[in-house]
Formats: C-alpha cells, structure tokens, sequence
C-alpha cells in the first residue's frame, strides 16, 4: 500500500465520521437547557418602576437570541475534539484541504446581520418606551457631590424643599433633573433601572415612573473619588397620603431645610443661639452632611460616617469645628482615613460653618 | 569606572538619569526666577518626569548613532555589533536585533502581568468581604486603577507587539524590521512607563486612583499620583506608533518575493490592521492625556466646567482612542489563533480572504462606535442610535471570524496539545465576551448596566477569556522558535485547565453580580452581595496561582528543556523553515514564496523555497508525499 493510499483511506473514514446529525441533535437540546437556565436565574433586583419591565423584557430577548448561538459555538468545538481529535497512528495526517465555501460564508455573514439589526430594531423602540414624557411630570433636581446626594423639590412659591433621601409618589411620572457641584457621578436606582451621568457644568436628565411602595438603594454608579463606594442613600417610594405627609414634614424642617442656608444666617445675623442653631441645621441638610452621617434630629440615618448622636457626645466646639475641617486628625474608630472630604474648611462659608458647629454642639449635649 | 560611564549602557543611563533630575530642576529655578516662586514641587516632578526618562534614554545610547549622524561626525561602521545576542547581558542594552526586541519585549510585558495580577489579587481580598480588610479606600481605588493601566499598556498591547516583533519578519522572510534603532527605541520606552505607574504608589497621596479612564474632572484634581499616569501613558503611547509604523512599514515593503497580500499568514494581516488602528487612534489618548496635564499643570481649563470648559469632550477624545485600543488588544490575537488553528487542525483556513477582509472591517468599524462608552456620560442623545448600529455590526466580521475558525477544525486531524487547548478556549470564551458585548450594544440594557459588574465581566472575557489566552497560546506555539527549547506538556495542560476553569468561576458570577445592582469600582458593597463575592474572591486566587505553573514551566523550560527541531509543529510558515533558534540574520537565503501559507493536506503544497531551487519542504507529512520525487 503507498502513501497516497493510506491518505485516501484516512480521508475517507474522517468524512464518514464528519456526519451533522447528532451535532445538531446534541446543539438543540443544550441551546434549549442554556436558554431555560437563563431565564430562570432571577437577574435584576425588584422591579419598582415602568421602565423596568420593558428593559427586563429586553434582557430576556437578548438572551434567546444569543445563548443558542454560544451553544452552537461551543457545540462545534467540543464536536470537533470528539470526533476529530488526533487518534494514534494519525501523528502525520492532514485534513482535507477545504479552502472555503461562498454559500456558507454568505449565510452566516447575512443571518447575523439580520438578527442583529432587528435587535437594534427592538432596542430602539424599548428605548423610545422608556424615555417617553409622561403627563404630569413632577420635577426634581438632583444634585451630586462627593460623598453625596442631594434631592430637590421645587415648589411654586419660594425655595425648594431639600433632603438628602428621596422620596417619591406612587404612581407618579417624576423627570430628575441632574447637577454635580464637584465631579462625574451617576445617579442610579438599580430597582428602575436606569442611571445617568451627573456632569459638572451641564444639566442632564431622565424620567422615571415608581411603581411599587418601598425603600430602594440609590448608588453612585460613577468613580467620583474616595468615597465612591459609600455613596449609598435610599428612595422611598411612598403612597399618596404619606408623600404629601412627608413633604409638609420637609417643609417645615423637620428632616430637611425648606430655605436656602444663606438665608436663614443672615436673619439669624444677632449671633443668638437658637436662631444660629436653626440656621446650623439647614447648614447640616444643604451640606448632605446627612449622606454619611446619622443625627437624629436631622433626621439623617446614613451610615458611611460615624454616628454624630455617640461620636459628638463628648465633644466640645473646637473639636466638632476641626473634626469637619481636618477629618483626618482625628478618626472615629472603625473607620478610615481619607473617606470625609478635607475641604469643608473650604466650601462652607465662614458664618455657616460656626451656625453648623453650634448646632452640632446644641443637638449632641 | 569614567569608560563605563561613558560607553552606552545601563550605568550610563543612571548617570544622565540624574542629570535630566538636574536639568529640571534648573529649569525651574530660572522659571521661578522670572515668575516669583511660582512653581511648587509638583511642577518639579512634572518637569522631571518628562525630562528624565529621555536623558536615561540617551544616557542608555538610544539616541547615539542619530546623534553621531546629525552631528556630521563619522557615524559606526556598520559592524552589526549591536545586533543578537551572544550572553544574557545582550538583553539589558539598546540591541537593533528584532528577536532580541521580542524576547525583551516578551519578557518585560510578563512580568507586568504578574504585577497586575498581583495588585487583582490585593483587590479581590478587599472584596471578599463587605467592609474594610487589608486597605482603605484611597488604596483600593489605586489599585483597580494601576491594574487596569498596567494591563492594559503594559502587558497586553505591548506583548503582542513583542511577539510579532519576533515572528512577524520571519514570517515575510526579511532579515529584519526596517528600522531596528527605532524598534530598540520602542522597547526601551516600556520600562520608563511602567516604572512609573508603579512608582506611583509612592507619591504622596498615594497612586493615581481615578481608574485606567481618568475622567476629568477626577483626574484634574487628584492628588500628584495621577501624573504618573499622564505622562507615563505618553512614553507607552509614544512606543505603541513607533512600533505599528515599523510593523506597516516592515509589512509593506520587506515581504520575500512571491509574498503577495494574499499569501501573508493572517498573523502578518492582523498585525497590519492593528498597526492601522494604533498610528490613527493613539495620537488621541495622548491628546487627551497632555489635556489633562495642561489642566493640572498649568491650569489651562480645557475640563473646568466653572470656567467654560467642557467636561464631556475628554470623554469623547478618550474613547476615540480606548475604543479602537479594544481591538488593538485582540486583533493580534486573532492572528496567533489563526495561525495555531490552521497548523494543529492539519487544514487550510477557511475562507482566508474573508479573515483578512473582516480584519479590515473591524478596522473601520472600531473608529465609529467609540460613544457607546458614554450611554450615560450624559451626552447628546441622538448620537446613541447610530452608535448602537455601528457598535452591534462589528459583531458580524468578528462572527465571520469565528464561524471560518469552526469550518476550519471541521474534519481536521486535532492536535490538541497546549496551544491548541488556548486556542479553542479562546474560541469558547471570546464568543461569550462578544456576545455580551452586542448585548451591551442595546442602549436601554447598556443604561442598567453601565459601570456594573457586567462589565467587568465581559471586558475580562474579552481581555482574559479572549486576548490572554490567545497570548499564552502564542507563547506555547512559539516557545521552541524562540528559545530553541521544548516547554513540558504535562505543566502546559494543567496550566490551561486550572486557567480555563477558574478563570470561569471568576469570571461568570460578575454578570449576574452586575445585573443585581453592584456598581464596579466600589472598595465597599451592600451585604446582599457577599456570598458571590468571596466566592469570586476564591477562585481568584487560584486563578492566580494557576500562572506560577507557567511561570515555572517556561523557567525550567528555557533553562532545561529537551531541544527543538527546527519544525516541531511542521507547519508551512517560513519562521519554521528555519533553525531553532534563528540565525542571527534570519535566512542564510532570502526564500521565495510560491504559495499560500496554509495549504496544509494539498499534496505536494509548498508557502516558501530558498534561493538555488532548494525546496522548503513540508517535512514528512503524508499528505506532501506523492508530491516527493
């Protein structure tokens, strides 16, 4: 027997085991079982918005359409290295010297570009469902700084209304109108889904639909700085009777400053002490000092930063005062260095700063 | 001890080190002079930073023979005596020998794997729990951000440009790449970039913590560290175009004769498409770069919202570039699998001039879908449609791509030793890093899941599952051309399972962890997300480990491995028709190319002869024997 026999011979069992029955078979039958597992990994947080339920639909279309097309991938490899894997005695064979195929090339570069451009398709009408305007928008700003968030709720006559948790209606189509005071931040509420950019120098904006009664976590999806990872607050989705409770509770101050710190110090120019401690507690809310801090009688509850109700106890004003000019010197245990921004000495003015201190000082006694 | 310091070398680059240190700081004392004391330290080190590394460069004798010829002086004779290497010491200079510049380009983009890897590990022990463990949050934003840099131009551009600098002008059949100072040049501005990124922990205020995107204003702002960043990217930049023009300039006018397009191996074809993409796109990440300089250094405003400039132009100057960078990270690699698949599959590849067109399409494609980046950044909106389109076509070259390298294992002879394990794991998990990124595509989807865990995910099932991969496979393939030695098997094969099955369990669980909600780039998360964490933290580290099996494999190898033959694989290209390893001129004979470069299974098929008739023969496999007289 020469050479070329044996080549010949080769050849001929390889194409006889290169049948594409059970490869199909077998590709079916996993496509079917990776498409199933995929779908019933639960893979978003709850839903609590309109715009959920479109996108979570999108991801399920998504994942129909490519796990078969990752199975049938990895079904022709393992394929391959079943059927066609070097056996002893082949150390010196070839393959058959097959250069290409038009028609096949032309299918698999037309049936992707078709299922890609419907899903383009689809996507971009998912997209036009969820940034659609709503009837009766309700606008509120939002306002990011490094560590923290600050929600505004204009109000027809006067200054916003402002806390440092948001709060939203049931029901109700509310438009967030984006502003950063420092850097980039992104404002995302993973339960509806969407997020965007706050960027300095700009106003950006997104709409969303609360759906579901609850509390939320809000999250700074943007890297912004040391603090990045703590900049977590919380939405509360609230029925109508508790939304306007809570907005008349924000208006007269009970959780939230309803005028502009400025204000309030300049009325508060005698130096008096409840009228400066009023001021400070504005100072404490417009600050987002709230964002990491708790303090019952602000009522903030963030827990990035040490609790003031226990840390200030002890403390007297110089202390507080250097505590929120140099956070560095000295540092609550079990926390570290570098989280609190060092340039508070900085951006809160003078007589704001001494209102905020006497408040501080009043509230821990 | 004076003619160390003045013959070119290591010694007298610290020599010049320190008086460009010097320089600097005379420079900044006159301008102090002039502008009252103005320049405060950071300025110094600025200075200093750009300043200093091109002294050592001089000091290391990059510079001499240019510097002879412009100053009119005799330049060298034209001894090649900077060329190959005869000791170990060989590699510590400025060499012209293109496989030199590959071993040394290989070797030092390696270990900066293995720092990176290391700083992953530091962060993924921070992660396994929720709260603080080993570093505070200034550290940790350090190190995700020196990992990704370091990776991203330290290792993977830079490794596959050393690996082509050693293959790619066998594979045409030059002597060399047409300009060897200039290679040796490119080479030696790695170190200084990567030296400072990790010098960068040192600075006050700790490394540059603003992550590999350095978006401003962050970046504009951050403490000194972030300037190690800045002007280290300029030096790898820098390195990047001078290699791609050598690489384009070497492609286009050294190919052997009878070297048509359409006979290039595909690695040759994808190294010409990178090459494309780096000399256009990487001018722009210097841009944005010497932006964000300008803005620290000299406060010029380009990125100042509050005195008029526009924070989300860095944005688009940075993609413009880090986007084309992605295929820049992969092209290559699509070339080294090529390569691997054709010779271990014993076929020709399928639909070969579809590969190199679709390498040209994706070369196109990459320069229009750089905003897809910024879904969120808060840009104009109309723009996301056109750049969804763009973003979800690439899919179909590279699906092209990945349904001829299946064709082409169809009833092949598999040969499925150690490169060919990380070619179809490659094949596996890139389909899956490229399938989620179509899914990234869909806007609405992209607006969840931006700046999650998802991305990590997929962009580590692309830059591990997809490029690392195609690098360890390469490395394996070309082990015996380029050290002449044989790597063990056994370590091969275990290397690519741990690797593969941990790199999975890594991997796999972000998608879901990012669709949960878990922001990336967070040195804290919520509890709810502990248990996948430490799980992820676990097979981390023993992904981790899995390297210190290659590590010592190609260690021991090199030192003591059984000798190759000239052609262990008995592929057609020409970098095997030669001894291993290479001659120091790399043909005894300039080869003539007569065929295509797969023609593996064709009877009597031959890519390349020498000079004199002597035909390049495709040893003993059976399919070229009827051929034989």
């Amino acid at each position: 027997m020469g050479p070329g026999e044996d080549t010949d011979g080769v050849r001929e069992r390889r194409r006889g085991r290169g049948s594409i029955v059970p490869l199909v078979l077998l590709g079916a039958i996993a496509a079917a079982l990776g498409v199933a597992l995929g779908l019933l990994i639960d893979w978003f947080p709850t839903p609590a918005s309109t715009q959920a339920d479109p996108i979570d639909t999108l991801w399920d279309v998504l994942l129909i359409a490519s796990v078969p097309i990752f199975v049938l991938v990895q079904s022709v490899v393992l394929y391959c290295v079943w059927k066609f894997r070097m056996r002893p005695g082949e150390e010196l064979q070839d393959g058959p010297p097959i250069h290409g195929n038009t028609r096949l090339e032309v299918v698999w570069t037309v049936i992707p570009a078709i299922l890609i451009l419907g899903l383009c398709v689809y996507a971009y009408s998912v997209l036009n469902d969820i940034e659609e305007a709503q009837a009766g928008e309700r606008r509120i700003n939002v306002v990011g700084q490094q560590f923290t968030w600050t929600f505004e709720y204009p109000r027809p006559d006067g200054e916003p209304i402002r806390s440092t948790q948001l709060y939203l209606e049931e029901g109700k189509p509310v438009r967030f109108f984006l502003r950063s005071e420092d850097v980039i931040h992104d404002f995302w509420v993973p339960a509806f889904r969407m997020k965007l950019d706050a960027v300095p120098g700009i106003t950006t904006e997104y709409r969303v639909t609360p759906t579901k009664v609850g509390t939320y976590p809000v999250v700074c999806a943007e890297l912004c700085g040391i603090g990045h990872a703590y900049m977590r607050q919380t939405a509360h989705v609230l029925s109508s009777e508790d939304y306007e409770a809570k907005m008349r509770e924000l208006a007269e101050g009970g959780g939230g400053a309803s005028e502009a710190p400025g204000q309030a110090g300049q009325g508060g120019g005698t130096g008096e002490e409840g009228e400066s401690a009023a001021a400070g507690k504005q100072v404490f809310t417009s600050q987002g000092c709230g964002g990491c801090h708790a303090l019952a009688d602000a009522g903030a509850a963030g827990t990035t930063g040490p609790d003031l109700d226990q840390v200030l106890r002890d403390m007297d004003a110089d202390q507080i005062r250097e505590a929120i000019v140099d956070p560095n010197a000295e540092i609550a245990e079990g926390f570290g260095p570098n989280i609190m921004p060092g340039n508070y000495g900085d951006t809160i003015p003078p007589d704001q700063l001494d209102a905020l201190v006497s408040y501080l000082e009043e509230v821990s006694r | 001890m004076t003619t160390t310091l003045r013959a070119p070398g290591l010694p007298r680059a610290g020599l010049f080190l320190l008086i460009g240190a010097g320089f600097s700081w005379l420079l900044l004392w006159v301008a102090n002079g002039f502008s009252g004391d103005q320049v405060q330290w950071e300025g110094y080190l600025r200075v200093a930073m750009i300043a200093s590394p091109l002294f050592a460069l001089v000091g290391l004798g990059a510079f001499d023979y240019w510097f002879y010829w412009a100053a009119g002086r005799p330049t060298r004779p034209e001894d090649h005596s900077g060329h190959g290497a005869r000791s170990w010491k060989d590699y510590f200079r400025v060499n012209t020998d293109h496989k030199v510049i590959g071993i040394q380009y290989v070797v030092t983009s390696f270990f900066f794997l293995f720092v990176g890897g290391l700083l992953a590990m530091l962060m993924r022990a921070e992660l396994a729990q929720p709260g603080r463990q080993f570093v505070d949050a200034n550290a940790f934003n350090g190190l995700f951000s020196v990992h990704a840099s370091i990776l991203i131009f330290l290792f993977i551009i830079p490794v596959f440009a050393g690996l082509a600098n050693y293959v790619l002008p066998l594979m045409i059949g030059a002597p060399d790449m047409a300009f060897p100072r200039l290679n040796a040049l490119s080479f030696w501005l790695l170190p200084i970039a990567g030296i400072m990124m990790l010098a960068s922990f040192f600075a006050p205020g700790g490394s540059f913590a603003t992550g590999w995107t350095a978006y401003a204003p962050l970046s504009t702002t951050a403490p000194v560290g972030q300037d190690f960043f800045t002007i280290g990217v300029q030096f790898a930049g820098a390195s990047s175009i001078a290699t791609a023009l050598n690489f384009l300039v070497t492609i286009i006018t050294m190919r052997a004769p009878g070297m048509s397009f359409f006979r290039m191996p595909l690695l040759v074809w994808a190294n010409f498409s990178t090459s494309l993409l780096v000399v256009i796109a990487t001018p722009f990440i210097a841009a944005s770069q010497f932006f964000i300089l300008l803005d620290r250094g000299l406060g010029f405003n380009f990125f100042n919202a509050a005195n008029g400039g526009d924070v989300l132009m860095y944005q688009h100057v940075f993609w413009f570039y880090s986007h084309p960078a992605v295929y820049i990270m992969m092209l290559p690699g699509f070339g080294i699998v090529s390569e691997i698949l054709a010779v271990k599959a014993r076929k020709p590849i399928f639909g070969y001039r579809m590969m190199a067109f679709s390498l040209l399409a994706i070369v196109v494609l990459g320069f229009t879908v750089w905003a897809h980046h910024m879904f969120v950044s808060g840009m104009q909106e109309w723009i996301r449609i056109p750049m969804m389109v763009t973003t979800a076509v690439i899919a179909v070259p590279t699906g092209i791509k990945i349904f001829s390298w299946l064709a082409t294992l169809w009833r092949g002879v598999l040969h499925l030793d150690t490169p060919m394990l990380f070619a179809l794991g490659f094949l596996t998990m890139f389909t899956l890093g490229g399938i989620s990124g179509v899914m990234l595509a869909m806007i609405p989807l992209t607006i969840h899941v931006s700046d999650t865990y998802f991305i990590v995910a997929h962009i580590h099932y692309v830059l591990f599952g997809g490029s690392l991969f195609t690098i360890f496979a390469g490395v394996y393939y070309w082990f015996p051309k380029m050290t002449g030695r044989m790597y063990d098997e056994k370590l091969g094969r275990l290397h690519f399972w741990v690797t593969f099955i941990f790199f999975n369990l890594t991997f796999a669980p972000m998608h879901l962890l990012g669709v949960e909600g878990m922001p990336r780039r967070v040195y804290d998360y919520a509890e709810e997300f502990a248990g996948l964490n430490l799980f992820i933290s676990i097979s981390s580290f023993i992904l981790g480990l899995s390297t210190l099996v290659f590590a010592y494999n190609i260690v021991a190898s090199w030192r003591g491995g059984p000798r190759a033959a000239a052609n262990p694989w008995r592929a057609l290209t020409l970098e095997w028709q030669v001894s291993s390893p290479p001659p120091i001129f790399n043909f005894d004979t300039v080869p003539t190319v007569v065929g295509g470069p797969y023609e593996y299974g064709v009877p009597g098929a031959v890519h390349g002869m020498f000079k004199g008739g002597a035909r390049v023969e495709q040893p003993v496999g059976a399919a070229a024997e009827p051929a034989r007289e």
